[in-house]
């Protein structure tokens, strides 16, 4: 075959150069970093990696709230327990289109298994800043076993799911080195990996929830559910599909000339199915998280005080109201309604896991809500590790293959 | 499989799980053998943790506190200081200003004693002394997910250092907000609480906190014995005590028991506890793990395999 042969002319440090300069010389491609959105991102960072820094010079105290009545902050309320549901992107594409057959879902999948594998990256990341001692991170999986506990669980399956995206996204990789022969290899083990990753998911997912199993005192009664890992589950399923309609449409707007023609012109058709999936998820949900209000008969609480105004808010507001508006636009079929519900389901997944592991957690303790607002510290710092995120999603959209194929393997459908 | 585990522990405690009566060593061993066998993908014999009978361990010693006793001289908290080798306290342990607010244990303090307005209108304020309970079956134990707990034969709960790399969800679990964190440490930061002197215990010797109190506020004994004491004084005085020993059944029971004037809730006491131990919980979830590892890959594979034979078709 001819394909290597143009590539094979250059140096193998030229051609890598090439590669991560997107074929510009290094100063055209040095002046086309400065743009408002980079130097934005570059303050942000000045003022969060400093922080990070600091957390480990001076301990946990000088930039968290964290305390002993409220060990979890929003480190972990934002990083883990909401960043973990929204990267179920990568588990619902695969099992769309390689488990059940959606193929014409097909152009979305990368993107979809990239959203899910940073998602996870990330979790890590906020962990390793949240914990006591991060390079004691593996104890879990090598020193010392804790089987009755769900921590126990998640950890093996977060770490084993992150490897498993890892391998899933692979084939992006390689096309992007041209290491054709290794990428077959990687092809070969897709369906596996998918299974493995659902399996994973269905654990892991439902596990986040059931870790509050564990303080039926202190998370209020509304919240607290012997369900609770099954609302985390569901509603990782249409967190995944409502992401992968966000990251498109943003992708598809900032990132347009990294995008091919298939994935452009399927975009508006596919993002409607993706908000019929996500609707039909979402009254589910909807319909669950109403039954745990009558397994507990916690109908009283509803009207009785603001947390069960509040808990109205979040299942009415932020689950049925998106997820009418979804329906909506699936009826008209309108991209553009879908993807304002999408948002909107978005905002009502990250308000519940918040709700779960920061603003209901210990509600009956005075001072409540003094203690869960995050000091400035910990927002920089969450805000410059969301600010390496898109920084670092968006470096390997612009170079591989993600958001299009690569000409040079169409022909095998992956 | 469990080398690694024993490697990390402190030599004493090495010696006293192999004094442990059977259960525990039956117990270590089924939890041995269950991790050998990949209980990491095939979830967790929780059964084994969960199901065992509380009755168990007949020596387990516990500590009664008579709050109708305590007038706050914190003589506990000060021996408690010198027993453990604690930092000096800020505020020195005479000084009554520290009752105007109410505090917690603290990484540096493993008891504290708070006050609290004698509702019957005595004069007379109550003091409640705050420690680890030390549970029959502990949440902090069954949460930690480097089993950094032990449940001793003899009734406290050990904490170890060593393999701990403070995620805090014991902290999250314990529903007495026992455990305190090391916040201010960079780099070595370690879960403190009470050990309830277990060294002094296995050296035939009494707790601290107990040897020290002038009132003889804490009992320290057999926990059915303590018991047994509780009942007896609620029988002889009905008009001084409220008809409850708490730490009897609250979350599974605890080694801490304590005999209380007004209702528990007025003193800040968890009220709202199962009765059956925190962990039993997790149980339903937990034995659903197998299945979805089971069923999920024949359901997908069907799924898979369906699927791509249409395709085939047209």
């Amino acid at each position: 075959m001819n394909d290597n042969y143009l590539v094979k002319e250059e140096a193998y440090p030229a051609r890598f150069a090439n590669k991560l300069t997107m074929g510009m010389p290094l100063s055209e491609y040095a002046r086309k970093l400065v743009t408002p959105f980079n130097i934005v991102a570059a303050i942000l960072l000045s003022v969060g990696l400093p922080l990070i820094g600091l957390r480990f010079w001076q301990g946990l105290a000088t930039v968290t709230h964290a305390s002993n009545e409220y060990p979890w902050s929003i480190l972990l309320g934002w990083g883990l327990f909401s960043g973990v549901p929204l990267s179920g992107t990568g588990y619902v594409m695969a099992t769309a289109v390689y488990i059940f057959g959606f193929k014409k879902y097909h152009p979305l999948v990368r993107l979809g298994v990239l959203t899910g594998f940073m998602g996870y990256l990330f979790a890590v990341i906020y962990l390793l800043i949240d914990i006591g001692r991060p390079w004691r991170i593996y104890y879990p999986m090598a020193v010392s076993f804790g089987p009755t506990s769900v921590l126990f669980l998640v950890a093996w399956h977060v770490a084993t799911y992150l490897t498993v995206q890892l391998l899933e996204f692979s084939p992006a990789i390689l096309e992007w080195i041209q290491a054709r022969r290794t990428r077959k290899w990687a092809i070969l083990i897709t369906v596996a990996m998918t299974i493995a990753g659902v399996i994973l998911s269905t654990l892991h997912q439902s596990a986040l929830g059931a870790l509050f199993l564990m303080a039926p005192g202190k998370l209020h009664p509304l919240w607290y559910s012997a369900f609770i890992p099954v609302f985390f589950f569901i509603s990782s399923i249409y967190a995944g599909l409502c992401m992968v309609i966000a990251v498109s449409t943003i992708g598809a707007r900032y990132l347009r000339e990294k995008a091919d023609h298939r994935f452009l012109d399927s975009l508006d058709g596919l993002t409607v199915g993706l908000g019929k999936a996500a609707c039909i998820v979402m009254f589910v949900y909807f319909a669950l998280r109403m039954i745990g209000v009558a397994h507990d008969d916690n109908w009283a609480l509803l009207l009785s005080s603001s947390y069960g105004y509040w808990f109205l808010t979040e299942v009415l507001l932020f689950v049925l109201l998106p997820c009418v508006v979804l329906t909506v636009g699936v009826k008209l079929h309108s991209a553009r309604i879908v993807r304002v519900g999408a948002f909107h389901a978005i905002a009502g997944v990250i308000l519940t896991r918040l709700n779960i592991s920061i603003l209901m957690f210990n509600w009956n303790l005075p001072g409540h809500f003094q203690a869960i607002v995050p000091p400035a510290r910990e927002v920089a710092i969450v805000l410059s590790i969301i600010t390496l995120h898109v920084l670092i999603f968006r470096w390997i959209l612009n170079r591989m293959p993600v958001m299009r194929e690569d000409p040079a393997y169409l022909e095998d459908g992956h | 499989m469990e080398k690694p585990v024993k490697d990390a522990r402190s030599g004493s405690e090495r010696d006293e799980r192999k004094a442990g009566r059977r259960t525990v060593n039956r117990r270590d061993f089924l939890r041995g053998m269950a991790v050998a066998g990949g209980a990491a993908f095939l979830g967790t014999p929780t059964d084994v943790e969960a199901l065992h009978d509380l009755s168990g361990w007949p020596d387990r010693m516990g500590m009664l506190t008579d709050l109708t006793e305590c007038v706050g001289c914190r003589s506990c908290e000060s021996a408690c200081n010198a027993a453990n080798g604690l930092p000096a306290p800020e505020v020195p342990f005479d000084e009554k200003s520290v009752f105007e607010r109410k505090r917690r244990p603290t990484a540096s303090a493993y008891t504290v004693v708070n006050r609290y307005g004698n509702p019957k209108g005595s004069g007379n304020p109550i003091y409640r002394k705050v420690q680890c309970n030390h549970c029959e079956e502990p949440s902090c134990a069954s949460a930690c997910p480097v089993r950094a707990y032990t449940k001793t034969p003899e009734g406290p709960v050990l904490y170890d250092k060593d393999v701990c790399f403070g995620c805090r969800y014991c902290m999250v679990a314990c529903p007495f907000y026992a455990p305190a964190y090391d916040y201010e440490s960079a780099l070595e930061p370690k879960v403190v609480k009470c050990t309830m002197c277990h060294g002094r215990i296995k050296a035939g010797g009494i707790p601290a906190c107990a040897g020290s109190c002038p009132m003889g506020a804490i009992t320290f004994g057999r926990r059915e014995k303590l018991l047994k004491i509780a009942r007896d004084r609620i029988r002889k005085f009905p008009d001084r005590y409220v008809d409850q020993i708490y730490g009897e059944y609250e979350a599974g029971g605890t080694s801490w028991l304590y005999l209380s004037g007004i209702p528990f809730g007025e003193l800040d006491f968890p009220t709202n506890l199962p009765r059956k131990p925190i962990v039993e919980n997790t149980k339903g979830f937990l034995s659903a793990v197998p299945l979805v590892l089971t069923l999920w890959p024949a359901l997908l594979g069907l799924c898979y395999a369906a699927n791509r034979n249409k395709e085939e078709k047209g």
